[in-house]
């Protein structure tokens, strides 16, 4: 028997509280405990799985600005957080509009999913709230800038609340990599059921390994790069250049992550020893730390960049890409040296989305290529890294 | 890349009369387009055979051509225009298949002409079948199994190869016009001849059916550097087996992991890719199983199409206007999105929920069956944006004005008394219904599951996602909670006296409660019927509005930005939703805006209206089209040009008035009392204008004042006035204006009692109908027994539904007057003459201005009865008269102090903007004021003709008769009465042949008068065949004919003749019931073989009149501002 509750009766009364004062009256699902992040929107309307899951919005409460989620239920298989992960969920929390929930144990009325959106959430023992006005909270971030919060559904009380939500740490400064990182080396592995993006590897190409530098690296990444026949070995984020080198390995990694680049300074040294050694691809928090370990800066954005719909021109194509994108900081283009050259800019806002580097062969983006959720517009970049590669 | 320099004068081919499957969507993205062009600086040359569109607005081109779109006209224009490009892709399937004539014809190479949005090749790519059907292999997409047919043999042979069902789609046909599914062999035989017959060159496809899967449809644009984006998914709610245009759709796409969605969307831009659209908007449509995830392509557009106005108006992105600047050359990353100020080469992203319902008008075409399936048969539709899902649906299916306020039994509001019936009993019967789809689906599929059908049973019967219905059941649920548990509460809040603040104030609660199930979408009117279930004191609408507005329950608004709040926006398109807690700020910043007063000093002397509402008419339906949505334009430009701020409220996808910058405000709302009340709470507007839509806001005008709204115009009471046929019937006699004989019956003896006092023949109606609905002639005793007693009058005769009956003058001349009245001045905007004879109804029938047979005396009576109407409606706006003239006298049928719907072709008749000065005049200005006191004179004849769909509605009766069934209009111009009637009736896709055979059967009386004409068709070089009866009258008069056997026993007769394509033309008039059904099979063979059929005597008139002036003169091919400016050749003064 299906039973839709979209009304409210079920599930307990939150409250979201910003450290502004802001605060949202909902219910709580999933764990229906509590947890505090930093309030990101993101304006993805589907995804949600890979979304949830991916290890760079840890530390966060996802507000998602789609009007439904959960619609088709819970699709394990779109995990993105790499099986060795401590935790499933990426997320700290997440904030939902609607959300599509089903009675306990009844069957999931899609033919991918397994179990509802909720019930996962439960089991992973992550907190969300819903039945929440997810544009006003939006639009409030959006003026006022990313912030921190809290969502409960345990203390009631908006002054102590809100006394809990000011004392949370700011994202800058933070260095959030080494915690959702993995804890030993490993060679990746694709699960049973997995399909490779973009289509079947190329029979006979040579095989050639890279180290993947995981500061919260997304399974899709490792999957597109063994589609291109390059083998990849995880290392933890503090792994020091050396050690990598020592494994003798044709390419590497940076991969994304969450949280502010600056405070990475292992990954930075890291990175500003393999550049020229080793042909390098960096995505997210790895365009970041390949751009600090250039020389230049980071700031942090207003809100951020995170959805689906982005355009962002390639400057050596003239062609634009439908980008995904989770990311709270940037490169200052400004800030860059003269060998660093942008190959990839932000349409909406101009920020610096890619940058190469004239004198070693190194490049990244600060979009992700890998998608998962969203468009394989930029599907290529991978072959271009194995491209890299073989031209080393 | 820059704009191309070598484009400066652009060719734009518009999409012809409404017809199902092309409708006022392509007014729409046409206007878009022409408004691009200009504003890019090109001079724009538009060829549209159709009067009623706005972009047929000398205000949107240089130069208009109102004139047929054929590919003769068309070359004729290209060789005295010469642009340097021909622009097809915003004219739907009309503009494409011209194109591709002009093509074939070498023209466009000659005269250099280019081809921007499209090229030719990609064009027969997407629309031939079977090359479509190798490129998607070609680049590895998967489709349904298929093969190409020409004959019926060979189709029935091929259709062994795949397993019944199997699908039938003709090429090259508009909506799917000729396809359909076929369960055996023998329905498979039917529809492969009829699929052959409608394709104009004879070709079916046969596909593996792929009923039942999950129908998605993608809105993909891409620039010439390939830059290709999407704009917007839809998904069928109704999977595949259902035409996409009768679908209920929503937006975003709901039940798609991204994995899937990606897939689509990759597979999406490598078709646009393969078929080679290099600039401008194209759709995609997909199936994909919901068992296993396979997904086939179904067919793509090459163009922008009814989805694009679907997509533009759900996003926020404007479709048409950016594929017109992409096609001059621009790159999407060098335009701009107008609403965010970012760059517009994006992809929207929505936090709201769209449906689109359709609007069907089966019972208009009695005969037809009402079943959905491949052809397209829903004649309008209603969008509505709503928090969630279920709050879309209900506002959807409240605006869409079939008497229902959200999901409820249809049953419950049925005119006729429904037997009582057990519960099991009816869900035996609805599961029955749900297995064949059809009009009312999605409320059966409430009222079943309301009744306990399961979602999963529900999924087994329709392959509707179990998504969806259990946003069905979730409403359900909610229901229950109000009916049994809220019920109580409210009925408690309502019996507290008003004035009691302090215990009002302890309601929070109810408030919260409210809102959550205001959130659900329930209407207040949905609310006080459920709440009156409980058997208590009956609950209305306006009590739960007055609790809500005591409680401060109001909908929030919220502004359609194309980025779901991610960037700042500056648009003043919005819509309301329980759903949220807070207002968007720009809309709070927008409602306090005002006009701009003080342009002129006389503008700030008058006092006028700072803010006013313009209402539009909802979803489009046969009666109430595009020409409201014309007036409702016009009306919202002329306003704007005195500085005052128009508010437009609609919710029609497919309009003009929808689009954000028509309007200086657009709400995107079902027109019903409650959601226009709750915008103008919020806006506050000085008046509100209700003459422009049609009947919609006209149903709801007295409400509004009765709200407190203030309306602009002709005052709602005088509007009724006119409506109620006595109280009209005291004034038209209190003016001494004649009015044809009648009476109101109560029962059958009465009935047959009134018809033999005033006389046969009768027009009997029942009066609780409008727009002609039932009305019938009657011509004898038995007739009148018969349809009173009969199904078809839809009777249920009792006192409080009476049958009018009046007197129906035979041999008659309609005519219809449009004036503009300012309270103490009238002037006439045209006086039109119907075509044919009275009895057909105005909206079916041709008209002329100006007229034709009339003579100056009679004119003078048609002024005389105008003004003394207008003046004695106490119109201020339109007036709208209907007359006839039977032996030399004036009778008044009806007047309308409001817009009708010949207001568009008088405006672009006569080149004054009617509705425009109507508005004007609604705001305060005197007719001198505005300068429009005299009548115009034309030296220039233009003839409006319908366009109707019985090729859609096989089986229904095809005779035209007082009920409309029209769809859509044409207009011919010409120096001649003659050539004008030619243009008129090939714009309407019935030319008229200039040689060939003609066949002559006509009733007696019509017999002598055909003998003229018969001789000047012989001389005109036509080969007569008659029945034996007209026949001998002819050769009584010594005119040569051939004898064709009456329909009987004997053959070969007149349909064989007929059938053996033997017949160019034929003039068949008919009075009375005996010859009607012999006639109607006449039609019926004639519409489906394409021969020009003629009813009337005044047809054939001006026919042969056409025929002669074409000998003596060429067609005159001019655009409206040569007619205007009185400089196209032969209208100068001789």
């Amino acid at each position: 028997m299906l039973v839709n509750s979209a009304g409210s009766a079920l599930f307990p009364p939150a409250l979201l509280m910003l450290d502004d004062g802001v605060c949202f009256e909902g219910q709580a699902v999933g764990a229906c405990t509590e947890t505090t992040g930093e309030a990101v929107f993101t304006t993805g309307m589907c995804g949600y799985q890979e979304t949830l899951t991916d290890p760079s919005y840890y530390g966060q409460i996802v507000v998602f600005t789609a009007a439904h989620i959960g619609n088709y239920g819970a699709t394990p298989k779109d995990d993105e957080a790499p099986a060795p992960q401590r935790q499933k969920f990426g997320a700290a929390g997440a904030v939902f509009h609607d959300l599509f929930t089903l009675a306990e144990h009844a069957p999931f009325p899609h033919w991918r999913a397994g179990n509802s959106l909720n019930a996962e959430l439960a089991k992973a023992g992550i907190t969300g709230i819903c039945n929440i006005d997810t544009r006003a909270l939006t639009l409030h971030l959006r003026t006022h800038g990313s912030r921190n919060g809290i969502i409960s559904a345990l203390d009631l009380d908006r002054a102590s609340l809100l006394r809990r939500a000011r004392a949370l740490p700011s994202m800058a400064g933070l260095d959030l990599a080494q915690k959702v990182s993995c804890r030993q080396m490993y060679a990746f592995e694709p699960k049973a059921g997995d399909t490779l993006p973009g289509g079947a590897k190329k029979p006979g190409q040579k095989i050639f390994n890279v180290a993947v530098l995981d500061y919260g690296a997304k399974r899709s990444i490792m999957l597109h790069l063994l589609r291109h026949n390059l083998q990849p070995t995880v290392w933890p984020a503090e792994t020091p250049a050396e050690d990598i080198l020592a494994t003798r390995p044709n390419g590497v990694m940076l991969t994304n992550g969450p949280g502010d680049p600056a405070p990475c300074a292992y990954a930075i040294a890291a990175t500003r020893k393999l550049l020229g050694k080793l042909p390098l691809f960096g995505i997210c928090l790895g365009h970041q730390l390949l751009g600090l370990a250039a020389g230049g800066k980071t700031t942090k954005l207003h809100f951020g960049h995170h959805g689906m719909n982005h355009p962002v021109k390639d400057l050596d194509s003239g062609r634009v890409l439908i980008t995904s994108q989770n990311h709270g900081f940037c490169v200052d283009p400004d800030t860059l040296p003269p060998n660093a050259r942008a190959t990839h800019w932000n349409l909406n806002d101009n920020t610096l989305e890619g940058l190469a580097l004239t004198d070693a062969p190194a490049f990244s983006v600060q979009f992700h290529p890998e998608a998962a959720p969203g468009t394989w517009d930029a599907y290529g970049l991978f072959g271009k890294f194995r491209q890299l590669i073989e031209d080393f | 890349m820059p704009k191309r320099s070598d484009i400066k004068k652009v060719m734009v081919l518009g999409s012809g009369p409404i017809v199902i499957g092309q409708a006022a969507e392509f007014d729409y993205s046409g206007t878009q387009g022409c408004k691009a062009l200009k504003e890019e600086g090109c001079r724009v040359i538009l060829l549209n055979s159709n009067p009623a569109t706005v972009m047929t607005d000398i205000a949107f081109s240089d130069r208009t051509y109102i004139e047929p779109m054929n590919k003769f006209v068309a070359a004729e224009i290209i060789m005295k225009e010469r642009p340097d490009a021909v622009l097809p892709t915003l004219g739907g399937q009309t503009a494409l298949n011209l194109l591709m004539e002009l093509h074939k014809m070498g023209i466009l190479e000659e005269y250099n002409v280019k081809i921007i949005g499209a090229r030719p090749e990609s064009i027969e790519l997407a629309e031939n079948r079977q090359k479509f059907h190798d490129a998607m292999l070609d680049i590895g997409l998967d489709l349904p199994k298929s093969c190409l047919a020409t004959s019926v043999a060979e189709a029935v042979h091929l259709a062994g190869t795949l397993n019944f069902p199997v699908i039938i789609r003709p090429s090259y046909t508009l909506g799917g016009t000729g396809g359909g599914i076929s369960y055996n062999i023998e329905e498979f035989q039917e529809n492969a001849r009829r699929g052959i017959d409608a394709s104009p060159i004879g070709q079916i496809l046969l596909e593996e059916s792929v009923l039942g899967w999950k129908e998605i449809e993608l809105e993909v644009m891409r620039d010439c550097a390939d830059n290709a984006i999407v704009i917007c998914g839809i998904e069928n709610l109704d999977p595949m087996g259902v035409h996409t245009g009768d679908s209920i759709t929503v937006a975003p796409i709901q039940t798609l992991a991204d994995a899937e969605y990606q897939a689509l969307r990759q597979d999406s831009l490598a078709v646009v890719r393969a078929v080679g659209v290099d600039t401008g908007g194209c759709n995609i449509q997909f199936a994909l199983d919901p068992k296993s995830g396979r997904r086939v392509v179904i067919e793509m557009n090459p163009r922008v199409s009814r989805s694009s106005a679907l997509a533009s108006k759900a996003t926020g992105f404007p479709i048409a206007r950016v594929a017109a600047k992409l096609a001059l050359g621009y790159t999407l990353d060098e335009l701009k999105n107008d609403i965010t100020g970012t760059s517009a080469c994006f992809e929207p992203t929505l936090d709201y929920c769209v449906v689109k319902v359709p609007r069907f008008n089966f019972e208009k075409f009695s005969g037809a069956q009402p079943l959905l399936g491949l052809q397209m048969h829903s004649v309008g539709e209603t969008m509505a944006l709503g928090g969630n899902f279920r709050e879309a649906l209900q506002k959807a299916l409240r605006g869409l004005e079939t008497g229902i306020a959200g999901l409820e039994e249809k049953t419950q509001k049925s005119a006729v008394p429904v037997l009582a019936v057990s519960p099991a009993s009816r869900l035996a019967e609805l599961k029955q219904l749900l297995h064949y789809p059809g009009p009312e689906r999605v409320l059966q599929l409430y009222e079943a599951l309301k009744l306990g059908l399961t979602p999963e049973e529900a999924h087994g019967i329709t392959g509707i996602d179990p998504w969806f219905l259990l946003q069905i059941q979730s409403v359900i649920t909610s229901e229950k909670e109000l009916a049994e548990d809220f019920t109580p509460e409210i009925r408690k809040a309502l019996d507290q006296p008003e004035e009691d603040k302090p215990l009002r104030a302890g309601m929070s609660g109810t408030a919260a409660r409210l809102r959550h199930f205001k959130a659900q979408g329930f209407s207040d009117a949905r609310i006080a019927g459920i709440v009156s279930g409980d058997g208590g004191a009956e609950i209305k609408e306006a009590h739960i509005r007055r609790l809500r507005e005591t409680l401060d329950v109001h909908p929030v608004f919220r502004t359609v930005d194309t980025c779901a709040g991610e960037f700042a926006a500056r648009t003043p398109y919005f819509y309301s939703t329980y759903d949220g807690v807070a207002p968007d700020a720009l809309h709070t910043e927008h409602t306090a805006q005002t006009g701009r007063i003080g342009q002129s000093r006389e503008a700030t002397d008058k006092k006028l209206p700072r803010k006013v509402v313009i209402l539009g008419g909802g979803p489009n339906r046969i009666g109430q089209g595009l020409e409201f949505d014309y007036c409702c334009v016009q009306a919202c430009f002329a306003l704007s040009e005195l500085g005052i701020k128009t508010i437009m409220i609609n919710s029609n996808p497919e309009t003009v008035s929808t689009d954000y910058d028509t309007a200086d405000t657009l709400y995107f709302e079902p027109v019903t009392c409650e959601d226009v009340l709750a915008v103008c709470r919020a806006e506050q507007p000085d008046g509100v204008i209700v003459q422009f839509g049609g009947q919609t806001p006209l149903n709801i005008a007295e409400e509004l004042e009765k709200a407190g709204v203030p309306i602009l115009g002709t005052k709602p009471a005088h509007i009724a006035l006119a409506e109620d046929r006595e109280e009209f019937g005291c004034l038209v006699k209190k003016l001494g204006i004649p009015q044809p004989a009648s009476g109101m019956a109560g029962d059958e003896e009465a009935a047959c009692r009134i018809a033999r006092t005033i006389g046969y023949p009768v027009m009997v109606r029942p009066s609780f109908v409008l727009g002609g609905r039932s009305m019938r002639i009657i011509h004898c005793e038995q007739e009148l027994r018969s349809w009173v007693g009969g199904r078809e009058s839809g009777l249920c005769l009792d006192s409080s539904s009476p049958i009018l009956v009046d007197k129906f003058l035979e041999e008659a001349v309609e005519i219809d007057v449009d004036a503009v009245v300012d309270r103490e001045n009238l002037t006439i905007a045209a006086i039109m003459e119907h075509i044919e004879q009275a009895g057909i109804h105005s909206g079916d029938s041709g008209c002329s201005i100006p007229t034709h047979t009339l003579s100056r005396d009679i004119l003078a009576t048609i002024r005389e009865y105008t003004h003394k109407l207008g003046l004695g409606l106490c119109t201020i706006g339109l007036l709208n008269v209907q007359m006839a003239i039977a032996q030399g006298k004036v009778y008044v049928i009806e007047a309308n102090p409001r817009a009708s719907r010949t207001v568009p072709f008088v405006s672009k008749a006569t080149g004054r903007n009617v509705a425009g000065l109507a508005a004007k005049v609604m705001a305060g200005f005197s007719l001198p004021e505005i300068d429009f006191t005299a009548e115009p004179a034309l030296r220039y004849h233009a003839l409006k003709e319908a366009v109707i769909p019985f090729d859609r509605f096989p089986g229904a009766e095809i005779a035209l008769g007082p009920e409309m069934r029209s769809t859509g209009e044409v207009m011919g111009i010409d120096r001649s009465f003659g050539l004008a009637f030619l243009k008129s009736q090939a714009g309407a896709g019935m030319p008229i042949p200039y040689r060939g055979n003609v066949i002559l059967t006509v009733t007696d009386q019509d017999k002598e008068p055909l003998v003229p004409l018969a001789g000047r068709l012989s001389a005109l070089g036509f080969t007569l065949y008659a029945t034996p009866g007209t026949k001998a009258v002819l050769d009584s008069q010594g005119i040569n004919s051939n004898l064709v056997v009456k329909i009987g026993p004997q053959r070969p007769h007149l349909l064989d003749f007929m059938r053996n394509g033997q017949a160019s033309m034929i003039v068949n008039t008919v009075s009375g019931a005996a010859s009607a059904h012999d006639a109607m099979r006449i039609r019926a063979e004639a519409l489906s073989r394409r021969i020009t059929l003629l009813t009337t005597l005044s047809a054939v008139r001006a026919a042969v009149e056409g025929l002669e002036s074409r000998q003596s003169a060429s067609r005159l091919v001019a655009p409206l501002q040569d007619y205007y400016a009185g400089i196209a050749e032969g209208t100068r003064p001789c």
